[in-house]
């Protein structure tokens, strides 16, 4: 008579290439292989016999054993996808295969679990609050999520994406997130600040410009709009773009289609629109800065970024978060803030956000010279009076740098401008009349101080109605 | 005094925080109990809201089944005592946790005793 089949099923499921365990009728483990127990980092003699959701604690929809049930009662094997918490409290991403098994009489006996760990293929598909970390995109408070939350849907639009919110909360970093996670993310993320650039540059920049098209294009350009063909175009500080290139962007994004500067054929491009700005675009509407049509075209999807004294839970994973990045960039072995430093770091009220919260965690990494950073190693305007950081609050709220600007001009010594206005022709016209001033009126003396001809200064002071 | 919160489901300590929607809150004093533990049953389950009660209610020990690293060290951070991945009946476990004597990582297993998950 042949011997039946019978075989050691530990040694079958040690076999198997993936982490696995076999439970009783009543879900108990009664056997797992040594990938299951290096995945829940729990041993099989101290877990044999516990039921199998104890052990394997995943969010598939298993709570009181729930799919065990549903599998040993239909017989139908369920392959889910989902995650499951070790005991070393790491989240590992799981497709997890559920089917019954059977006696040689027919009779069921158990079931086998297969669970996958997929961690490898979700770095590349998954959506979620830790993708963003590799893009320093850090936020546990429900403002934070929400716009998380956002972003997923943004990325499948092509819609154009309208992202506000006050100086240094990341929108740039948000707007690089929703371009990698858009089916477009192979093809160019071209970003330009609108803010940074004069007018004519803007445009040429923008739409490109054919060979001859004016003094110096020597050659053709093929401006930002084409480069960002089947990519993402990312407007940053699109309230200071000048109202002549807000008509043609508006055309652009109609019909698909420019003409660079001085050409005479257009040309056709298929790119999604993100633009950014911390201005209020509504007030800037009401005040003829910017085009309501345009606006409403760009304000399709919109995301506001909060400010960082709106997320006050946030401020500690970010502080501990830069920290780390700043530790391991300087190798130093810091640990942490001592109690004092902390409170001082958690009371202060951010007015340049995550970018002043980096940079001055990454000052007192610096400067610390214990393993703890102290009071003494934060910067020192950080203990100035309430008058002070108000005033420094005025000067934060002045105009970005702009590129071209910044290099020559010291943002903080710019005067207010009259009109309050802070758009880059705001800040030329500024210029100009302050270097008349300097100049006593000149306009040889005030054209050579700004590096122009006289010609183009006589043009930008009739431009700007300085002339009598 | 100090409060001991942990996340329950059925007879068991709930198996992973973040997961858990019926809390238990527990006060006492040298190894004694005081009063009765209060529930909570939370709308829907919620780290964040689960992490934000845990400092409200000035909780100074967790005992809990799987908790993510991120949440845990946010945790010991605000001072919160952790005994994760705590396999067992939330009763021995609570039992355990006020004598002092429950560690990180137990297996609590009480042969013979009817319990439910």
């Amino acid at each position: 008579m042949k011997p039946s089949f019978q075989p050691d099923i530990r040694l079958l499921i040690e076999g198997i290439p993936y982490p696995t365990m076999i439970l009783d009728t009543e879900f108990r483990i009664t056997t797992m292989n040594r990938l299951l127990e290096a995945m829940t980092g729990y041993a099989r003699e101290r877990v044999l016999g516990l039921h199998g959701e104890l052990v394997v604690r995943s969010n598939i929809g298993n709570t009181r054993g729930q799919l065990y049930l549903q599998v040993l009662q239909s017989g139908e094997m369920v392959s889910v996808k989902g995650d499951i918490l070790n005991c070393y409290r790491r989240k590992i991403p799981v497709q997890c295969t559920i089917s019954v098994l059977n006696e040689g009489d027919g009779s069921t006996c158990g079931l086998l679990v297969i669970i996958e760990d997929i961690s490898t293929h979700e770095k590349r598909t998954r959506i979620g609050v830790r993708e963003f970390d590799s893009v320093e995109l850090i936020g546990h408070s429900p403002k934070m999520q929400k716009v998380f939350d956002m972003i997923p849907l943004m990325a499948y639009s092509d819609a154009s994406v309208l992202i506000t919110g006050e100086t240094g909360t990341g929108k740039d970093k948000i707007a690089e997130v929703i371009h990698q996670q858009s089916p477009r993310a192979r093809y160019p993320f071209i970003k330009i600040n609108c803010g940074a650039l004069p007018l004519d540059l803007l445009e040429s920049e923008l739409f490109g410009h054919v060979k001859g098209a004016f003094t110096g294009a020597s050659r053709n350009k093929l401006g930002m709009f084409k480069m960002a063909d089947k990519g993402t175009l990312f407007l940053t500080e699109i309230g200071d773009m000048p109202l002549s290139l807000q008509v043609k962007l508006l055309s652009v994004l109609d019909d698909r289609k420019f003409r660079p500067v001085g050409g005479e054929q257009s040309v056709s491009v298929d790119v999604k629109i993100i633009v950014a700005t911390h201005r209020p675009l509504r007030e800037q509407v009401k005040n003829n800065k910017f085009r309501e049509d345009l606006y409403y075209r760009l304000n399709v999807l919109h995301i506001h970024v909060p400010p960082l004294r709106e997320r006050e839970d946030d401020v500690r994973y970010l502080l501990d978060h830069f920290l780390e990045k700043y530790t391991r960039a300087l190798k130093k072995t810091i640990v942490g803030f001592t109690p004092v430093t902390m409170q001082t770091l958690l009371s202060y009220h951010y007015p340049g956000n995550i970018r002043e919260l980096s940079n001055i965690v990454e000052y007192a990494v610096n400067m610390c010279r214990r393993k703890k950073i102290n009071k003494d190693d934060l910067p020192s305007y950080l203990f100035e009076n309430h008058a002070k950081e108000d005033e420094e609050l005025t000067v934060e709220k002045m105009p970005e740098p702009t590129s071209a600007a910044e290099s020559t001009t010291d943002r903080q010594t710019i005067p207010a401008p009259p009109d309050g206005g802070d758009s880059w022709p705001d800040i030329e016209r500024r210029m100009i009349i302050d270097a008349l001033k300097e100049h006593g009126g000149n306009r040889t003396e005030t054209s050579a101080s700004l590096g122009w001809g006289r010609m183009k200064l006589w043009r930008k002071m009739k431009e700007y109605a300085l002339l009598k | 005094m100090r409060k001991l919160l942990i996340p329950v489901q059925g007879d068991f300590v709930a198996p992973r925080f973040d997961l858990a929607t019926e809390i238990l809150i527990i006060r006492y004093e040298d190894t004694e109990l005081i009063g009765e533990p209060r529930t909570i049953i939370m709308e829907q389950a919620s780290e964040e809201e689960l992490c934000q009660m845990i400092v409200k209610e000035h909780i100074t020990d967790i005992v809990c089944g799987g908790i993510e690293d991120l949440h845990y060290n946010f945790l010991a951070w605000k001072k919160v005592k952790i005994f994760d991945a705590v396999i067992g009946d939330w009763k021995t476990a609570m039992d355990k946790a006020l004598k002092g004597v429950l560690t990180q990582g137990e297996i609590i297993l009480e042969h013979g005793k009817e319990l439910s998950l």
